[in-house]
């Protein structure tokens, strides 16, 4: 299973087991890790799962549709070069040791 | 920093609601004791897939439970699998059907809504059903495995995401709704019109303006054809009424609170009793501004923005009057085929409606109510619904007329500052 961090904007980090096939934001959710949102369960409709990824491993994740890059275009906190939805990002055996920061705030 | 040791905090209804004001406790920081009482069996779990994903079957049970029963251990959330019979005010206690009673400082009820059942003869015959638990969608599932002929009673969003989600198979419903168009007031002309068309497109009928009158079924029970109030009879071996639901206010009544479409409660979500709150679907707000009509929404982001919010007060019981009332923008989401609809605002009430797009596939509707913007509907136009939400939480917007210029762009609009 690969293991993802959370780190959070004030630094605190965590790291857990997350299921292949399972998404990052639903790693989140059902550890208990904080500062993902994901209003919407995971359809890409809510933008409150935005993390930020690994600039080193962003290049690598599957790519973006364009409806994913259009919720990221007014993110609660600023869009970055490696934003990304987190319910959009269903984990494999590549996300191991993948890390992503969650914004300050999602709504 | 933890606050409220304590403190005893009982939340009634362990829908999404209910689960968010919990784990939001726990965010805040508050150490108190939290119990979540549910009457359904089972983890709690997420409704909307169980029209969508759940229904069609691209997900089982497990992806409906957001959170394992390990982490309600962890953060100390002690499920309650009962049904909360009445709350003791005076003695500060909810009485559970089980015999038990928990004692709460402040009590939030998220106990939701009930669908309204179909008024009709012949309503309560096998093969007719109701969309609102899991164990409803299971057996419709079921159901729908050797369905022929179905019919829609409602075209709201349960109606219409049911029939786009069982077209995934094959089946093709027919819709009956006692209105002109599907959504009623949620959304505007245009908007109906092409949900309309998209439904027809896919096979589904629509009969509009008449209602269910009656259902008629065979010797052992099971419905086979309904009737309609103009004569017409359709074939009909699965009927889902989707007719709407109805605030579940049954504690709050008996309880002596006052309840107004909902339980009432302020725009710091208090009810009469400053020690129950309310959230989600049950919950009939007071504006902030102490004049103007109480607002009551069905949807996930006011349930949770809600919930939310509930959580925050909860956890900083020092504030009182200090707490900025709850302020949230409503938004909605629906996905039927391969339109995806997002609303941000409420459309209820618009008397001018500006497109901008291709007003077919891909478009949004900018909705005003006495020339102030008061929503914005996107379909396939989910920049535009970003933008919407900034400029309406911010209380930007542009005018009618800066809309309907031909190369308005609402995303430009949000960037430039207004």
């Amino acid at each position: 299973m690969p293991k993802i961090t959370y780190v959070a904007a004030d630094d605190g980090e965590r790291t857990v087991d997350v299921p292949v096939g399972t998404s990052v934001m639903r790693g989140a959710v059902s550890n208990g890790v904080p500062g993902i949102v994901a209003q919407c369960g995971g359809n890409a409709q809510c933008a409150t799962c935005h993390v930020y990824v690994d600039p080193d491993r962003y290049g690598a994740l599957p790519p973006m549709s364009d409806h994913e890059d259009a919720m990221l275009d007014t993110t609660a906190c600023p869009r970055r070069e490696t934003s990304r939805l987190s319910c959009q990002l269903k984990a494999d055996a590549d996300f191991e040791g993948l890390t992503v920061t969650t914004p300050e705030r999602q709504r | 920093m933890t606050h409220g040791a304590d403190g005893r905090v009982v939340v009634v209804g362990a829908g999404i609601a209910g689960q968010q004001v919990a784990f939001g406790l726990r965010e805040q920081g508050y150490a108190g004791a939290v119990a979540l009482v549910g009457d359904e069996p089972g983890a709690p779990y997420e409704r909307p897939p169980l029209t969508k994903a759940y229904l069609r079957g691209d997900i089982g049970p497990d992806e409906l439970e957001p959170r394992p029963a390990e982490l309600y251990r962890r953060e100390r959330i002690d499920l309650v699998r009962a049904r909360a019979e009445r709350i003791d005010r005076a003695g500060r206690t909810v009485v559970l059907d089980d015999g038990r009673r928990l004692p709460y400082d402040r009590l939030v009820l998220a106990t939701g809504a009930r669908n309204r059942p179909l008024r009709a003869p012949g309503g309560d015959l096998e093969g007719v059903f109701s969309l609102r638990t899991r164990r409803e969608a299971d057996a419709l599932r079921e159901a729908l495995a050797g369905a022929g002929s179905i019919v829609v009673a409602g075209a709201g969003f349960i109606g219409l995401e049911f029939a786009a989600a069982v077209s995934a198979h094959g089946h093709k419903a027919t819709i009956v709704e006692s209105r002109a168009r599907p959504l009623g007031r949620a959304v505007s002309a245009h908007t109906a019109a092409h949900f309309t068309s998209l439904h027809e497109r896919h096979g589904t009928g629509f009969v509009f303006g008449e209602e269910v009158a009656a259902l008629h079924g065979d010797r052992a029970g099971r419905v086979r054809e309904v009737e309609l109030t103009d004569g017409t009879v359709l074939p009909a071996d699965l009927v889902l009424a989707a007719v709407g639901a109805a605030p579940d206010t049954r504690l709050a009544e008996g309880a002596g609170l006052p309840v107004d479409d909902g339980v009432a409660v302020d725009a710091r979500l208090r009810t009469r009793d400053p020690r129950v709150l309310a959230v989600g679907d049950c919950a009939s707000m007071a504006p902030a501004s102490g004049t103007g009509p109480r607002l009551r929404l069905e949807s996930v982001q006011n349930a949770l923005d809600q919930a939310s919010y509930a959580a925050e007060r909860l956890a900083r019981p020092d504030e009182g009057e200090d707490a900025p009332p709850y302020g949230r923008l409503p938004w909605f989401w629906s996905d039927q085929y391969d339109s995806s609809l997002q609303i941000a605002g409420l459309a209820a009430g618009h008397d001018r409606a500006v497109l901008v797009g291709d007003g077919d596939e891909a478009f949004s509707v900018l909705l005003y109510r006495r020339g102030a913007l008061a929503a914005v509907e996107s379909v396939n136009r989910p920049a535009d619904h970003m933008a919407a939400r900034r400029l309406l939480a911010e209380g930007r917007a542009p005018t009618p007329e800066q809309a309907a210029a031909p190369d308005f762009s609402l995303r430009a609009f949000a960037r430039a500052g207004g």
